[in-house]
């Protein structure tokens, strides 16, 4: 009888601690998501951004078609883009375009001193600082997330319940990757 | 983050009882040497527990309405500035707090800025005209990374406290030396009649007297103390948030070469500021005397951070520039953590004219007093002062003749009304 008690109750345990961990294995899962939509917050911001940006610049910039259209390309495959590496992809992508945009800016002084232009610009280094802020923030939720998920004993209810491990969001940006050339 | 807020806490809690037993105890001595005996003593006591409990409800309910009252500072929406609103915005989500703080613009010419407010949701940050015209968009970010970096560490709160129980203890020395200098005659006569114990009450006074002079010295000390560790911690939470130190490096710099005084600081709010605003008097015993670190010292460690943005990172720049082994920031925040700095935003650099820069404080300034703006066709830009009258101005370079949108200017001058009741 009490072996059977001494039963019972072990199962009660392990039965509250499978729940316990169940719970917080739900709470990293939504801070992740929540974690993502601000992101994605900032991405469709971008969006909005471009086609005004390509319309203020346009009469300046008769001779630079390709580069407004490799922009405007970019941006609608970001925009078609469904899961979190392809976005990282796409996104990648548009700042690529974008940083070469603003690179040939600079040979149109009259384009530099339009104000519109200016308050254009400062939304969107705005915008894209926040994006590279709020992925940090996503990163690291992700991380943890996906430890827990990996590490005993969460990775067994992890297993049970069908969780599975979230995608980093990664932009190449190419002023941090590059390693200047040295040439002798 | 949440350890470094406790380890802040225990540190304060220290700070407070010392300086909480020297308010006593100055209270009760000059209770005890003003009203005389035992009884005078109690009093002393009661009175400056009452006193530092009144000032320090006070504070905490209005204090960040009062400071920013007091520096003339005004709240301001985006279109004034949209650049400081976005770089809020960015440092508001780098710090993951789930409130904006709000913004003020202070109209001086001196760079200079502040963050004030009881907890965070209260929070608000104020930067100079000075400020927001000699920086570009880095360093202006490193400014406000460094002001929300004692907004989430709690150092407002913290420093207010203090401060408050600083202004107790100046306060009741002061009261009891000036109460000496013109009391003191008829306190000795009341001495004289009931002269069981004069030999004593002369002790008491005495010591009630050099307590009272030293007193506000050694919380001053202590106060500093503090606060110097404060910035340091804070310029190490701001690089974390922005992972670029350059830009809180070459803001400090611009910030120190300024000569213009900052008129609306006093020693009160001084402490408050990113750089010291008095920085004119007691240059020789900065060391101790002063509420933050030297400036070139701060730049110095800013700038030999050249792996990455964490707590340890900067620790390890503070050692090797200061010398010394001093912990700056708690042992449980030093982990070894990935955060690479990254490079600049900004475009090259264009040589920005010094003419250039004070047109931008001078619009700047006149934006923040509600002017509105009117640009002609010949490309001028005319300002109009927000009590204007007139439904028609001329261009004074042109001379073409100009609508005056008049209810805007009247919602415009009755935003002033409202804000300077």
């Amino acid at each position: 009888m009490t072996f059977f008690l001494i039963f019972i109750v072990i199962i009660v345990v392990i039965g509250f601690y499978v729940v316990s961990l169940y719970n917080g294995l739900v709470k990293l899962r939504n801070q992740v998501k929540n974690a993502w939509s601000q992101i994605d917050v900032q991405l469709k911001r971008r969006h909005d951004l471009i086609p005004n940006l390509i319309e203020t610049v346009k009469g300046y910039m008769k001779h630079e078609k390709e580069t407004l259209e490799n922009i405007t390309e970019a941006r609608s495959r970001a925009m078609g883009a469904d899961s979190v590496a392809d976005k990282a992809k796409a996104e990648s992508e548009l700042n690529g375009a974008m940083s070469k945009f603003f690179v040939v800016v600079e040979n149109y002084p009259d384009l530099k001193a339009n104000q519109n232009f200016l308050s254009l610009q400062e939304e969107l280094t705005s915008t894209e600082n926040k994006i590279s802020f709020s992925r940090q923030n996503y990163n690291d939720q992700v991380l943890f997330y996906n430890n827990k998920i990996q590490m005993f004993p969460s990775n067994i209810v992890a297993g049970m319940f069908g969780f599975k491990e979230e995608v980093f969001f990664e932009i190449e940006e190419p002023k941090e990757r590059e390693v200047p050339k040295v040439q002798f | 983050m949440w350890e470094l807020i406790q380890a802040n806490r225990r540190k304060s809690l220290l700070l407070f009882i010392l300086m909480g037993i020297a308010l006593l105890l100055i209270g009760s001595f000059a209770g005890a040497a003003l009203f005389g005996g035992e009884n005078g003593a109690m009093l002393g006591l009661f009175l400056a527990t009452i006193l530092w409990f009144i000032l320090t409800l006070i504070s905490y309910f209005s204090g960040s309405s009062i400071i920013l009252s007091i520096s003339n500072a005004k709240e301001v929406t985006k279109d004034v500035h949209p650049q400081l609103f976005n770089i809020v915005e960015e440092m508001t989500i780098a710090a993951g707090l789930s409130k904006m703080p709000k913004i003020y613009i202070i109209n001086e010419a001196a760079p200079n800025a502040f963050a004030t407010g009881r907890n965070p949701d209260n929070s608000a940050v104020a930067v100079t005209a000075g400020l927001l015209a000699r920086l570009n968009r880095d360093e202006l970010q490193g400014v406000i990374a460094h002001e929300m970096a004692h907004v989430v560490n709690r150092d407002v709160l913290f420093m207010t406290f203090a401060g408050v129980m600083l202004g107790s203890i100046v306060i009741i020395s002061e009261v009891f030396i000036r109460g000496m200098w013109f009391g003191g005659g008829s306190s000795s006569r009341y001495k004289s009649k009931s002269s069981d114990g004069g030999q004593g009450q002369m002790i008491v006074m005495i010591v009630a007297i050099v307590f009272a002079i030293l007193a506000p010295i050694l919380a001053q000390l202590l106060y500093f103390a503090i606060s110097r560790k404060r910035e340091y911690l804070a310029d190490a939470s701001g690089v974390r948030f922005t992972r670029y130190p350059e830009g809180l490096a070459s803001a400090l710099e611009k910030i120190s070469s300024n000569t213009v005084e900052l008129k609306s600081a006093n020693k009160v709010t001084a402490g408050m500021y990113i750089a010291n605003p008095l920085k004119k008097k007691g240059h020789k015993l900065s060391d101790l005397t002063s509420t933050h670190p030297p400036i070139s010292e701060r730049i110095r460690i800013l700038r030999s951070m050249s792996k990455g943005a964490s707590y340890l990172d900067y620790q390890q720049a503070f050692a090797a520039v200061k010398g010394k082994k001093e912990s700056i920031i708690p042992t449980s925040e030093l982990k070894e953590e990935k955060i690479t700095l990254r490079s600049t935003t900004d475009q090259p650099a264009q040589e920005v004219s010094k003419k250039k820069t004070q047109r931008d404080l001078g619009d700047l300034m006149m934006k923040v007093n509600n002017y509105l703006f009117l640009t002609c066709v010949c490309g001028l830009k005319m300002k109009i002062p927000p009590d204007y009258k007139k439904s028609k101005v001329n261009c004074p370079r042109c001379g073409r003749s100009h609508d005056v949108p008049l209810e805007e200017l009247a919602a415009l001058s009755g935003m002033i009304a409202s804000t300077n009741k």
